[in-house]
């Protein structure tokens, strides 16, 4: 495409409907707020009166509470957009920002959609189809494949080395899955494995895939305008419970530079391969015992986890998904981005970590919050707001940027201090447990660190 | 000895490329202490605030297919949806002969595992203390809900996919004779 054409393509985004809730329809509206972009909330009926709807231009009652009636319905997301005339659907995280249908919608009735493709949203929302792509872009993958014999078993098995694990190829749910450490176990574990899935799913083939013990989950945030892609350097998440993040930073701690190079080209490789257009992440499991990095998944939107990538690159990365959405070209190159300093983003949640993470809705009776120079807090949350029961419990996002990953915890430590939240159980506790614990403070830590330190947690408080 | 302000600033460039908070020159000619703002001063650069209370919203009128009539306020709004207040549900509270079965939680309770699926249990169902009866969804998690008692569902007063109030009654149960 010629840069004449790119300019007829451009259209500018003066209205802006946001069919999201809780945080980041508030994130979304103070960068639209910046550009001089009108908002619309699209919100629920239990939403209406949030710390969003206060802020945004205008808000839309979308539907009933529940989100399947409201988040999740398309035809009244939609029929909000026209009525009040937008240019623009910032879908935001969860609920629809991913759906191909909701982008293939707006097309359809000429509005905006802010994220990828549908073609895109539709080649990694499939996991067999990024996996695929992933090849095709050179990524390395968890090293496996399918087995229907025990002989093929034998021979996989000896290629990606022990310990490995045993899937259902129809699998889900667990069913069908076990570890072998050893070729004397594989026999037996592959028959009983097979023997199980065809009980269970009528199909006996097994999958075979190396197990990593001790892994690391980090990303690579990627912009792309389909064309060009940068990367906005790495971020870890691994400090997680049943694959919900608590605790990320940025950049990831601890990773030898040529390691984390690749791991960056790697993101970029995979953006260019699908023409990327937007914002996305390239998720990515590092093996700690070999020094090595796997393709998860790629999240085809903004990530709850964006601040840290902010605060490191001095980027509004709304912004720049907005610009991109325009039809604007890129306008930074690699070389003009730049990484200062470390951040760390902890994820205050409505739940009882001293119970098994109970959620606690609720109303917020009290809500004071800590600031200062590199201090953020991204919530919708004030005395008086309600907690609902029927979405997620994040209440707010606190972030703080420093010059080393040391002074940043210690900033960190601070601030959780100065938080103060009644009305519902927040997890603010166990943050700033996480904060003093030595093996978090030399970082670097796997996924099976938070689990682990609750326990002894839960052991101490015991003795 | 004269200092510029060209000295001054690759001196401040010199600490800012330091990982020190406090910096000790000392030559035949001069002794200079330069102390980073930090730890000590904390209190000073940091601090703890509330936010201001903001404007009513602008409510446009509602798209879709919300109930007509639907008064778009949080409270009501939970009422026209469920149907259901505690009230009506603990309205026929504290019969002897039946065991209720609450939740200790708020949220939407379904009665299968998923749509579709046959439900847990219906009136008639024998129940033990463990027996699943439903799943209360709140914030996202699903919680199973026991039975707590053994005995036969006798009374179903949620309905499936509909919202129930912390503490309400889902169903009674009519103990076995003991």
């Amino acid at each position: 495409m010629s840069a004449g054409n790119a300019n007829l393509l451009r259209t500018p985004i003066r209205r802006l409907l946001i069919a999201n809730r809780g945080e980041i329809a508030v994130r979304i509206i103070d960068t639209c707020q910046r550009m001089g972009i009108e908002t619309i909330l699209a919100a629920s009926e239990v939403d209406l009166h949030s710390r969003g709807a206060n802020l945004a231009d205008h808000t839309i009652c979308i539907g009933p509470p529940n989100s399947t009636q409201s988040y999740l319905n398309i035809d009244n997301i939609i029929a909000a957009a026209k009525f009040a005339d937008v240019d623009a659907i910032h879908p935001g995280y969860g609920f629809l920002s991913e759906n191909q249908k909701l982008a293939e919608a707006c097309e359809a009735a000429h509005i905006i959609f802010i994220g990828p493709t549908a073609s895109q949203l539709d080649a990694v929302g499939d996991k067999l189809k990024a996996r695929t792509h992933a090849e095709q872009a050179g990524l390395p993958l968890v090293p496996g494949g399918n087995v229907s014999s025990m002989e093929q078993a034998r021979q996989l098995a000896e290629k990606i080395g022990y310990p490995i694990l045993i899937k259902a190829v129809a699998g889900g749910g667990g069913r069908g899955m076990k570890q072998v450490h050893d070729a004397a176990q594989l026999a037996p574990s592959i028959e009983l494995a097979m023997a199980e899935a065809q009980a269970a799913f009528g199909d006996g083939r097994s999958y075979l895939e190396r197990f990593i013990a001790k892994g690391r989950h980090v990303e690579v945030q990627v912009l792309g305008d389909g064309q060009n892609v940068v990367h906005l350097g790495t971020r870890d998440c691994s400090i997680q419970r049943r694959y919900q993040k608590l605790i990320e930073e940025a950049p990831a701690p601890h990773l030898a530079p040529r390691l984390r190079e690749e791991m960056q080209d790697a993101a970029v490789a995979f953006a260019k391969h699908l023409r990327y257009c937007g914002l996305g992440t390239v998720e990515m499991l590092v093996d700690c015992d070999r020094n090595a990095f796997h393709f998860l998944e790629m999240n085809a939107r903004i990530q709850v986890e964006h601040p840290v990538t902010e605060a490191i690159t001095h980027l509004d990365l709304v912004e720049q998904q907005i610009a991109v959405a325009e039809g604007h070209p890129l306008r930074l190159r690699q070389s003009d981005i730049h990484l200062h300093g470390h951040a760390i983003e902890c994820r205050i949640n409505a739940e009882d970590w001293h119970h098994g993470f109970r959620p606690s809705p609720g109303t917020i009776t009290k809500f004071i919050q800590p600031a200062g120079h590199d201090i953020r807090i991204d919530t919708h949350m004030q005395r008086g707001a309600e907690v609902p029961p029927y979405y997620d419990s994040l209440l707010a996002k606190l972030i703080v940027h420093s010059e080393t990953r040391a002074t940043a915890i210690a900033k960190m430590t601070s601030a959780l201090g100065r938080f103060q939240i009644a009305g519902v159980t927040t997890n603010l506790g166990m943050h700033s447990l996480v904060m003093r614990d030595k093996e978090f403070a030399q970082g670097g830590v796997d996924t099976g660190y938070l689990p682990r330190f609750l326990q002894s947690q839960t052991v101490a408080a015991a003795s | 000895m004269k200092l510029t302000n060209q000295d001054v600033q690759e001196i401040l460039d010199l600490l800012d490329a330091t990982p020190f908070d406090v910096l000790h020159l000392q030559t035949e000619r001069f002794k200079l202490t330069l102390r980073r703002q930090s730890t000590g001063d904390q209190a000073r650069s940091e601090w703890a605030q509330e936010s201001e209370l903001l404007a009513t919203p602008q409510i446009l009128q509602p798209v879709g297919t919300s109930p007509p009539g639907a008064d778009p306020s949080p409270a009501q709004a939970r009422s026209t949806t469920s149907g259901i207040t505690p009230e009506s549900a603990s309205a026929a509270n504290d019969d002897p002969k039946t065991i209720a079965i609450r939740t200790s939680l708020p949220g939407t309770f379904y009665r299968a595992p998923r749509p579709g699926d046959p439900a847990f249990v219906e009136i008639g169902s024998v129940v033990q203390e463990d027996t699943v009866i439903g799943i209360i969804e709140t914030m996202k998690l699903m919680n199973a809900i026991h039975a707590g008692a053994s005995g036969t569902i006798a009374e179903i007063l949620i309905p499936n996919a509909h919202f129930a109030e912390q503490g309400s009654i889902l169903m009674r149960i009519k103990p076995d004779p003991s």
